[in-house]
């Protein structure tokens, strides 16, 4: 698996079948998934919370690890860890040669044209602070304003907001509708209006709606308009293929997709990419530095400036290949069903509130919802209390609350290793909060 | 009772609790007897924003002492702070800011002292300190 990336090379020339986990993303030959075998994957499902057995619902937040994960960063540190880059020595070149196999596993999972597409960052909130700072510095100007929805996370907000200040620009918004859908009905009217880039959530991580992103990505195009597309709560529930999509930008976190914390996804189309000024300056980045002048590196070291976490774009890479094994045709199937189910238990739940769109085909990974008059905190203790993990509260997204005039939600959020008996229990658990509540 | 007896106290009745539901079913019963902040008082100013619940305190000063009231919109925060206020109404600034509030980790709550969960108990709690605080100074005033 550890081949060598060779960057610059057109990946689209070797053709279809490369794909890591042998595993294509053609429709049609859907394997039903056995999730008893999967969560042996994940040493930390059989936690005991409070005498409980754990019910984990809060993978929105972030999902477990699986053994794939755990041991590909352990024989990192074990076998080739070294500085990447850099080292003439055997070490190095072992580890350069994994990380870099790691961005093709990266690059072939969404589909990029070429490696040198997908930077590895911190996450998604730094691959979009790295877009609105650099897009912004280059492009943005006072008068010309950034289009988001009204149902972004705060990632999707706050950078936008920081450079618009500054280029004395303005942030406008989407609206939503009561179902949590986007209304795209003046959209074109508002693209005409000097608006110099669309950003906006491929699944909301507080309401699970699924965004017609194909549909706004062409809006956009139409006017000459690029797009960032926030994946976060996209990419590990459904297959995401940059160049079908036709997305300038993309962001991700490994961290939401069975992999580890502290790295991520930027993926940039190459003609974007070029056009941006460096987000950070130091080591990686540089192809020459004097006092008098600097050049920059080439794509995608440009934008990595610094030693980079190895181990994490490792982790990611193996996270990746793990996700490609099982399919995510069938995961996106099987987390379908569950999503159905758990509707239709949770429905049965007398004052139970789903907030956001009541068809299951509309939505995915998150239930949002609210039971009576029960304080989303109230509820959360108390399933906490069961062993249950859910969130509750805004979901770092204040403005959708307020759109619904709510203090926030309890929020449920699915992962491929969830079962029946865990939606079961999480009903279970709503009753004997509403008798104690209610 | 002093401020470390009523804590002692509240400790005693929740060591019958076998059942985490017992316990729960308790402290929801103490926010119903939570002496309700007048109306008037539950402004903007007098709210005590956590991160997820909300908490309105509203402190009066008589003969010396402290009297608290207050209000919560999460029935679990409510009975919190309805004990917070058992324990710490009636007792003089110097007593308040002294106090140690021991009473909510030892039942097993510390979740709701912990800054991370960040609901509006922690900044009750802060909030009265500072009102004792404030009250103290002005007392210490008044006797110059
Ligand atoms: C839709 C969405 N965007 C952005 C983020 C931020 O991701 P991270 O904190 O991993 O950078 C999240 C995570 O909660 C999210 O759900």
């Amino acid at each position: 698996m550890h081949n060598t990336a060779t960057i610059g090379e057109d990946r689209r020339a070797g053709g279809e079948s490369q794909r890591p986990g042998g595993e294509s993303r053609g429709k049609g030959e859907s394997r039903r998934l056995d999730i008893e075998a999967i969560r042996k994957d994940f040493p930390i499902l059989e936690t005991t919370v409070y005498g409980y057995p754990l019910v984990y619902l809060d993978n929105a937040a972030t999902t477990q690890k699986p053994l794939a994960v755990l041991n590909a960063m352990d024989e990192y540190y074990r076998t080739i860890n070294s500085n990447v880059h850099r080292g003439v020595h055997y070490l190095s070149q072992r580890a350069t040669d994994a990380v870099e196999a790691a961005r093709v596993t990266l690059a072939d999972f969404i589909n990029a044209r070429h490696a040198y597409e997908v930077i590895f960052t911190r996450g998604t909130t730094e691959s979009i602070n790295l877009v609105a700072a650099c897009f912004g510095k280059k492009f943005l100007q006072e008068g010309d304003s950034i289009l988001v929805s009204g149902m972004e996370h705060h990632s999707n907000i706050v950078p936008w907001q920081m450079i618009c200040e500054e280029k004395k620009a303005t942030l406008k918004v989407i609206p939503i509708d009561e179902n949590g859908e986007l209304i795209l009905d003046g959209l074109d009217e508002v693209l005409r209006g000097g608006v110099k880039l669309v950003a906006f959530n491929y699944v909301s991580n507080a309401l699970g709606t699924i965004n017609p992103a194909r549909e706004i990505i062409a809006a956009a195009h139409r006017h000459g308009i690029p797009v960032l597309l926030d994946a976060a709560q996209a990419i590990q529930h459904m297959a995401v293929d940059v160049q079908d999509l036709d997305v300038d930008f993309l962001a991700f976190s490994s961290h939401k997709l069975y992999g580890p914390t502290g790295i991520g996804i930027l993926y940039g189309k190459e003609e974007w990419l070029n056009q941006l000024p460096p987000y950070q300056g130091g080591g990686e980045m540089i192809k020459t530095v004097t006092f008098a002048r600097t050049t920059y590196n080439d794509l995608p070291f440009k934008f990595e400036a610094g030693t980079p976490d190895m181990a994490g774009m490792i982790g990611l890479g193996a996270a990746v290949r793990y996700v490609q094994e099982l399919g995510l045709d069938n995961i996106q199937h099987a987390e379908h069903e569950l999503m159905g189910y758990a509707l239709d238990v949770l429905r049965e739940i007398k004052g139970f509130r789903l907030i956001g769109n009541v068809d299951a085909g509309h939505r995915a990974g998150v239930i949002s919802f609210l039971v009576g008059n029960i304080h989303p905190f109230d509820m959360g203790e108390i399933l906490d209390q069961q062993g249950i993990a859910v969130r509750t509260g805004h979901h770092c997204a204040q403005p959708i609350m307020d759109r619904y005039c709510i203090p926030g939600t309890v929020r449920a959020s699915l992962a491929v290793y969830n079962t029946p008996a865990e939606m079961d229990r999480l009903a279970a658990g709503i009753r004997k909060a509403v008798t104690l509540l209610g | 009772m002093t401020i470390q007896e009523t804590q002692d106290e509240i400790i005693d009745d929740f060591e019958v609790f076998g059942d985490w539901m017992d316990k729960y079913e308790h402290i929801i019963q103490m926010g119903k007897e939570l002496p309700l902040i007048d109306p008037q008082y539950k402004t903007e100013d007098n709210l005590i924003k956590g991160c997820q619940s909300k908490v309105w305190l509203h402190a009066e000063y008589r003969d010396g002492n402290l009297y608290f009231t207050a209000d919560s919109d999460a029935a679990i925060t409510k009975g919190l702070v309805s004990m917070v206020i058992q324990v710490l109404s009636g007792h003089t600034p110097e007593q308040i800011t002294g106090a140690e509030i021991y009473f909510i980790d030892a039942i097993g709550l510390r979740n709701h002292l912990s800054s991370t969960r960040s609901n509006g108990l922690l900044s009750m709690l802060k909030q009265i300190k500072l009102y004792a605080l404030a009250f103290q100074a002005k007392s210490l005033q008044s006797k110059l």
